[in-house]
């Protein structure tokens, strides 16, 4: 499992500057970082080193912070990869709320992050299946 | 009294008092002549033809200039907060004083105060109307007063039990301090003797009152006046706890569409305006007070007859006529204090749209709130819109906001923003 902080933005000129400054002056480095949007309001995601440090900083910036935790699976850059991935929490009968993905800058894979209601069950599934689910320590790790 | 009997001396007293100012106030005289009305009325729905009073009648007659009667009969002058600007005065005969007192103490028997009773006054004295008024109601009651003033809170709680006070006179938000102030020092207000407050002088809720009853331990009575009108005894409730008796022998109240400014049915909100038929000093033909409130309709079950007004619910200066629907700011605030994931502070953004007004609710995300998906925040959105249609009786685009956004004031905070005549979107 890995924490993600949740930040609800309003759709304004400058609030994501001022989000990444407000990280960025903490020391708090980031993984992933990934924005969806709506007419009136967006959120972004981030994945970092520090959640907690991050979530202070950004609450004493004065943004809303939210923190959930989502699945980090290690995905083979082959054709096919991700489909394998998502076969496994489509037979546990999981639905997937969202997903976004990083490549590794190192290596040959890619991380695809999840957020599914039951963290734990699909986890165990993916571990089963075989695939490399990544804690918290790993993907702060990877690439660096 | 039955309802003909005081109709019948509501009219009587309505006429001299007419008959008063007309013969004592430049600003009466000018006003019915103006209007082109007499002063006198045949009955009291005559009174729906007379001219009005405002607050800046008194600002513009500052300091004695809406007096009544010669200085040499006024015995005592006390003064209206100036909350935008000047400060105005209002001057009491030594009759006014003594209708005052008898009216705080009436106040203080409908929640159950007797002479056997230990007022403590924590209302501050001074050209404030809220200390004396009380001092003197406990003081006509035969009970004991006890005239601490506010402030000094430690203190408050000290004198509160070795006095063994029973009846606590003072603003809401500072009984709640007292209580709170009471809890820090290891004493448990609810063992001691003291079992009612008559809260006054700020609009409060009724969550608040739960939350006093709890932590004093006493029974919470809302009180209501303006020193204008007189002072804390215009009206007040009893123990019903059920709307405010207004104290019709000494003041007529009126409830007024504030935009139309004709009588509204009972059980209607509107303005509230008092006509004050005792007075001799200042006295006021139909002053608007600028409070929203409604008439309580039926009978009390206490017994009293003269009618109740319900708590004050907001004011006009912030009143919205959205679609031909009456909106006050504090209903949104009501509704988003019921809503976790908001915060309560909010602004109305009134903007143009082609020929037709826009209106959109921003309401700040709470700090608290969890949420993952665009789907959750959508969810809220529409809640809020939801809750507001539901409670406002009309639809409002809602926007959320980032925590802290809203400009916040120390004063009193600005609800409405209207961008109507700064150019279309
Ligand atoms: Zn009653």
């Amino acid at each position: 499992m890995v924490m993600q902080l949740t930040v609800f933005l309003e759709n304004s000129p400058g609030r994501l500057a001022g989000l990444t400054r407000a990280l960025g002056d903490s020391g708090v480095n980031m993984r992933a970082l990934m924005v969806a949007d709506t007419a009136e309001f967006g959120i972004v995601r981030i994945i970092c080193d520090r959640p907690d440090t991050a979530r202070r900083a950004l609450e004493a910036a004065g943004f809303s912070v939210s923190v959930g935790n989502v699945i980090a699976v290690e995905v083979p850059d082959r054709p096919g990869g991700l489909a394998d991935v998502l076969e496994v929490i489509g037979g546990v009968g999981a639905n997937v709320e969202y997903a976004y993905c990083f490549v590794e800058p190192n290596g040959n894979s890619a991380i695809d992050v999840f957020r599914v209601e039951d963290v734990a069950a699909v986890t165990e599934a993916l571990r089963r299946a075989g695939m490399r689910v990544l804690n918290e320590d790993e993907i702060y790790a990877t690439g660096s | 009294m039955a309802r003909p009997d005081l109709e019948a001396l509501q009219l009587e007293r309505l006429n001299a008092l007419l008959a008063r100012v007309y013969a004592n106030v430049p600003t009466y005289r000018a006003k019915f002549d103006q209007a082109g009305v007499a002063p006198v009325v045949s009955g009291l729905e005559g009174l729906a033809d007379l001219p009005f009073t405002v607050k800046d009648d008194l600002r513009q007659a500052y300091p004695y200039g809406m007096f009544a009667v010669p200085q040499s009969e006024i015995v005592r002058v006390h003064s209206s907060s100036g909350t935008t600007g000047q400060i105005t005065v209002v001057g009491y005969t030594a009759a006014d004083i003594s209708n005052w007192a008898d009216l705080m103490a009436r106040t203080i028997a409908s929640a159950g105060g007797t002479a056997d009773d230990i007022v403590q006054i924590a209302y501050g004295y001074g050209l404030f109307t809220g200390g004396l008024g009380a001092h003197y109601g406990a003081e006509r009651l035969g009970a004991t007063a006890i005239p601490i003033s506010g402030g000094n809170t430690k203190r408050q709680v000290q004198v509160l039990k070795d006095f063994g006070t029973t009846i606590l006179a003072c603003t809401p938000s500072y009984a709640l301090l007292i209580g709170e102030t009471a809890t820090e020092m290891g004493i448990d207000i609810r063992e001691l003797p003291i079992r009612a407050g008559i809260f006054g002088a700020e609009p409060w809720s009724e969550s608040m009152r739960t939350q006093i009853e709890e932590i004093l331990g006493l029974k919470a009575i809302d009180i209501y006046g303006l020193s204008e009108v007189m002072g804390p005894g215009v009206a007040a409730e009893c123990t019903e706890q059920h709307g405010l008796h207004v104290n019709e022998d000494h003041f007529i109240i009126e409830i007024l569409d504030p935009e139309t400014l004709r009588p509204v049915p009972d059980g209607e909100q509107g303005e509230v305006v008092f006509t004050t038929i005792t007075k001799q000093g200042i006295p006021l033909v139909r002053y608007r007070t600028r409070d929203i409130s409604r008439i309580v309709t039926g009978e009390c079950a206490c017994g009293r007859t003269f009618r109740r007004m319900e708590r004050i619910t907001g004011r006009t200066d912030d009143m919205l006529i959205i679609r031909g629907v009456n909106v006050y700011p504090s209903q949104i605030e009501q509704v988003l204090v019921g809503i976790p994931g908001v915060a309560p502070h909010y602004q109305v953004v009134l903007s143009k749209r082609g020929s037709m007004d826009h209106v959109e609710v921003h309401v700040e995300v709470g700090h608290d709130v969890s949420f993952d998906e665009v789907k959750t925040l959508e969810r809220l959105r529409n809640r809020v819109a939801a809750e507001i249609a539901s409670s406002l009786a009309v639809n409002l685009a809602v926007k959320l906001v980032e925590p802290k956004s809203i400009q916040r004031s120390e004063g009193k905070a600005k609800r409405v923003v209207d961008l109507r005549n700064e150019g279309s979107e």
